[in-house]
């Protein structure tokens, strides 16, 4: 198993956390082609998840093309963010682990996570910055709710990067009985890598549902970026059909891909938001999942090899395609997602995949004050 | 004898503050270079961080600081940083330039001891470390080895921990390298229990502290240390 993509990837972090990461990429290697479990991944999956997600056809949102929305917001808990929650939460609980923390920015992988370990019986810690607390407040009463304690971080941007470089320091402090249940494909390996394969469900889907209603791919397929985890998951099958473009959309004040540079942030290198010194800036946008400087380390690599191509939305875009698709297709869609849904319709290609990544009814108050 | 390393963040009055740790029984300075994201730093040193980079002091002017440093006192010093600092100004160049303007030695902390074996620098290893972990960094390391007395980050604790006993028995047993230990070492009480297991120790969040109150503060509170290690 490769620590890296490309010049990107790789274990920044203290000693104390290196044996646990050899544990967990040991634990890992013995389950990724394990048919025990992926057979308990996909029962989850189904009958606890809600998949297989449907492929929405957007034919008033999208009138001059073919515009296909991949329903992730349909899932339990309302975005993609459960499939890695139930797919970790089952790694955590065969390495005998019953102590869980992870990091938030939107809230929706602080749900996801309350959720499994509610599921499961699992003791459930949230970091979360207290900007992103504003924000997300139903997310925040949610977590509350599922059991989980949700820990404000006061310091820096008071976002996603402080909420998970606490939740990393809480791993270092008790890594002995903790799981780190890292909630997008970032961070040391092997998580970028565990992070994707849970989330390949969203591509290998869409992929078949996309070829049963067109009889061919899509040329090209959309999903919006922060740490990427819901687009790594839905490129990842599509990256052999070397006709399908790959279109990544960061928002405008958070393009790391965009207009980062190489660097090293919680524990991997990758393409950041950073100054010449390597100091770490603070990004910007109104959707508090995509307001992170750092993004996962095989984006950096798809985007050097030029497999994928990363663009970006402005909030004020984002906006109206989420007022646009509430109007004409009747779904309410996350601003995360908004970004993908902005850049689908002037991709410039007909047949379009776009992953909507959860729904927008976390969304509400931060919409409706603009 | 047992050693004394004290860590200082690097701000414009360093040198000074490094001047009066040495002459009051400091026998290695650790420079922090600040990184705005310090994974295994604890609040204290992460707010020293956070004052030193809007005080401006980004790479260049820290290797002003550690040159001016360097004038003032023949201890070793020691660069402790994060592997972002040196990715942005290339590990090369930064090795270079850090040991033209007087650099002993390195700490990378999120740098682990098998990457990047060519950037000779003292290693860490914690109550975590496998007995192969801690072989390889003792084998690898630059002089000494920074022994990591908790399962945690830096900072202030009331008590020595109990888990570096039985690791300074483990890596003992694995190298004859000298062992200094540190994070939570903040009294001349846990000095004086330290070095009943170890070759010396590094003090970091308790003497930034110090040294934001002052020279004579921080020229205090080392000399407190000094006496504790010397069984005064």
């Amino acid at each position: 198993m490769s620590q890296t993509f490309g010049a990107y990837g790789g274990r920044y972090v203290p000693e104390t956390l290196i044996p646990a990461l050899d544990d967990l990429e040991a634990a890992w290697a013995s389950l990724r082609d394990d048919d025990a479990f992926r057979a308990e991944l996909h029962e989850l999956g189904t009958s606890y998840g809600g998949r297989p997600t449907p492929l929405t056809r957007a034919a008033r949102f999208a009138a001059d093309q073919r515009v296909y929305l991949k329903r992730e917001d349909l899932m339990h808990t309302g975005a993609h963010k459960l499939n890695n929650a139930l797919g970790q939460a089952v790694i955590a609980q065969r390495l005998g682990k019953r102590r869980i923390i992870a990091e938030t920015g939107a809230g929706q992988h602080g749900v996801a996570t309350a959720t499994v370990c509610a599921r499961f019986g699992l003791e459930c810690i949230v970091y979360m910055g207290s900007e992103d607390i504003r924000r997300q407040a139903p997310n925040v009463e949610r977590m509350k709710l599922l059991g989980a304690e949700v820990r404000p971080v006061e310091f820096g941007t008071r976002t996603l990067k402080e909420a998970t470089s606490e939740a990393i320091r809480d791993w270092i402090a008790n890594v002995d009985d903790t799981y780190y249940l890292i909630g997008s494909c970032v961070g040391p390996a092997p998580y970028p890598e565990i992070v994707r394969e849970l989330q390949r469900v969203i591509g290998r889907e869409a992929r078949e549902q996309f070829l049963a209603a067109e009889g061919r791919l899509p040329e090209a397929v959309v999903a919006c970026v922060g740490g990427g985890s819901n687009a790594i998951g839905m490129f990842y099958d599509f990256v052999p059909d070397e006709d399908v473009r790959l279109i990544g959309v960061e928002a405008a004040g958070a393009a790391s891909l965009g207009s980062g540079r190489a660097g090293v942030l919680h524990g991997a290198r990758s393409s950041l938001l950073a100054d010449e010194d390597g100091q770490i800036m603070d990004a910007h946008s109104i959707s508090a999942g995509l307001d992170y400087p750092g993004v996962g380390p095989e984006h950096a690599h798809l985007r050097d090899t030029g497999r994928a191509v990363y663009v970006t939305c402005t909030d004020d875009e984002a906006v109206a395609a989420f007022h646009r698709l509430c109007k004409t297709e009747g779904i309410v869609p996350a601003l995360e997602s908004s970004h993908a849904l902005a850049r689908a319709l002037d991709c410039g290609a007909e047949l379009v995949a776009v992953c909507l990544s959860g729904r927008g009814d976390k969304d509400l108050a931060e919409v409706l004050a603009q | 004898m047992k050693t004394l390393v004290v860590y200082l963040m690097a701000m414009p009055e360093t040198p000074e503050l490094a001047r009066v740790a040495v002459e009051s029984g400091a026998d290695v300075v650790e420079l922090g270079f600040p990184f705005s994201d310090p994974l295994a730093d604890g609040p204290v040193i992460r707010r020293a961080g956070e004052r030193a980079l809007a005080a401006g002091m980004r790479t260049g002017r820290c290797l002003d600081v550690l040159a001016q440093t360097r004038t003032l006192v023949d201890v070793p010093v020691v660069v402790m940083t994060y592997a972002s600092i040196f990715d942005a100004y290339g590990w090369e160049k930064l090795e270079q330039d850090s040991r033209e303007a007087g650099a002993t030695s390195f700490i990378v902390v999120d740098l682990p001891s098998d990457v990047r074996p060519e950037l000779r620098r003292v290693h860490l290893v914690a109550p975590t470390s496998t007995d192969a972990r801690l072989k390889l960094a003792a084998d690898a390391t630059d002089g000494w080895l920074y022994v990591v007395t908790v399962t945690g980050t830096t900072g202030a604790r009331a008590d020595l921990a109990p888990t570096l006993a039985p690791l300074a028995e483990r890596v003992r047993a694995a190298t004859d390298v000298p062992l200094y230990a540190g994070f939570g070492i903040s009294t001349p009480a846990h000095a004086r229990a330290a070095a009943e297991l170890v070759d010396g120790i590094a003090v970091g969040s308790r003497a930034v502290e110090a040294a934001e109150v002052g020279a004579a503060e921080l020229g205090r509170f080392v000399a407190s240390l000094r006496d504790a290690l010397d069984g005064k």
